[in-house]
């Protein structure tokens, strides 16, 4: 017998669309999240078919994979369909490093509309406007106390990587700093 | 609040960073061969210097990498920093 697969947000639904449409919020639970720890990641890019990124706080895709930089040799590969734990490490080969599913260390929200950087602005420091943070730029920082990664796509979308004890705070958070946008 | 520029993720709040102590402490060459008051000194003793002071800090939230920062110690000014494993850079105050 399968449970059923709830998660981490889903009492947070209704609540975290109702937030629209100053803000458009909602959970994207269940992907599948690779930690990768390697110096030369050149092999790993050609087996998933995305360039891993090469400038610090930023983060690549294509290929339905997404690979967000962590630090100067460590990566998070939110990857697509079928790709797992097995076959990003047998593309490492014999060369150093490690591969580790980290997939239910955390939950992702994606945030879209007009007062996405006014919302996160009430409890993150980081400058996010156009200018100082374009689309591909992938920050680790705090979120109202919260560690969170921010990744910045174009056209005011921001997608918040969340660790999962924390998802419910945030997502308390994210509706209460919203309030006066609504 | 104060900004601490993390050599990987540009300037970030202090908030993000812990304190990690002198840098450049050297381990002994041959632990086994000092007494135990050179044991001491290595482990407990520590500059304090009123000026420039070279230490180590994590940016715990963000990166997680350890990195050297020269700090004023009279004015909290950070002078310098720089990458763990780069030598310490010249600084006057």
């Amino acid at each position: 017998m399968t449970a059923d697969l709830t998660s981490l947000l889903a009492a947070w639904t209704d609540r975290l669309a109702a937030l629209a449409p100053a803000l458009t919020a909602a959970e994207r639970p269940f992907r599948t999240q690779l930690t990768v720890r390697t110096a030369d990641p050149s092999a790993l890019g050609e087996t998933l078919g995305v360039g891993f990124p090469a400038v610090p706080c930023t983060f690549t895709s294509g290929a339905g994979a997404e690979v967000l930089w962590l630090g100067p040799d460590e990566f998070l590969v939110v990857a697509p369909e079928g790709v797992n734990e097995e076959v990003v490490r047998g593309a490492l080969g014999s060369s150093r490093g490690s591969v580790v599913d980290t997939s239910a260390q955390r939950t992702a929200v994606d945030l879209e509309g007009p007062h996405v950087r006014d919302v996160l602005a009430h409890g993150c420091a980081v400058d996010l406007h156009p200018a100082a943070a374009p689309a591909g730029t992938c920050v680790q920082t705090l979120l109202a106390r919260t560690g969170v990664i921010l990744q910045v796509r174009d056209g005011d979308r921001v997608t918040l990587l969340v660790r999962s004890s924390f998802a419910g705070y945030l997502a308390a958070w994210l509706c209460d700093a919203a309030t006066e946008y609504l | 609040m104060q900004l601490i520029p993390c050599p990987w993720c540009g300037p970030r709040e202090e908030a993000e960073f812990r304190y990690g102590g002198q840098a450049h402490v050297a381990y002994p060459e041959d632990p086994s061969a000092l007494s135990d008051e050179e044991w001491a000194r290595y482990v407990f003793f520590r500059e304090n210097p009123s000026g420039p002071f070279a230490e180590r800090w994590s940016h715990s939230a963000g990166c997680r990498r350890w990195f050297n920062a020269v700090r004023d110690t009279r004015t909290h000014e950070l002078l310098a920093v720089y990458r763990a494993g780069e030598p310490a850079p010249e600084v006057t105050a």
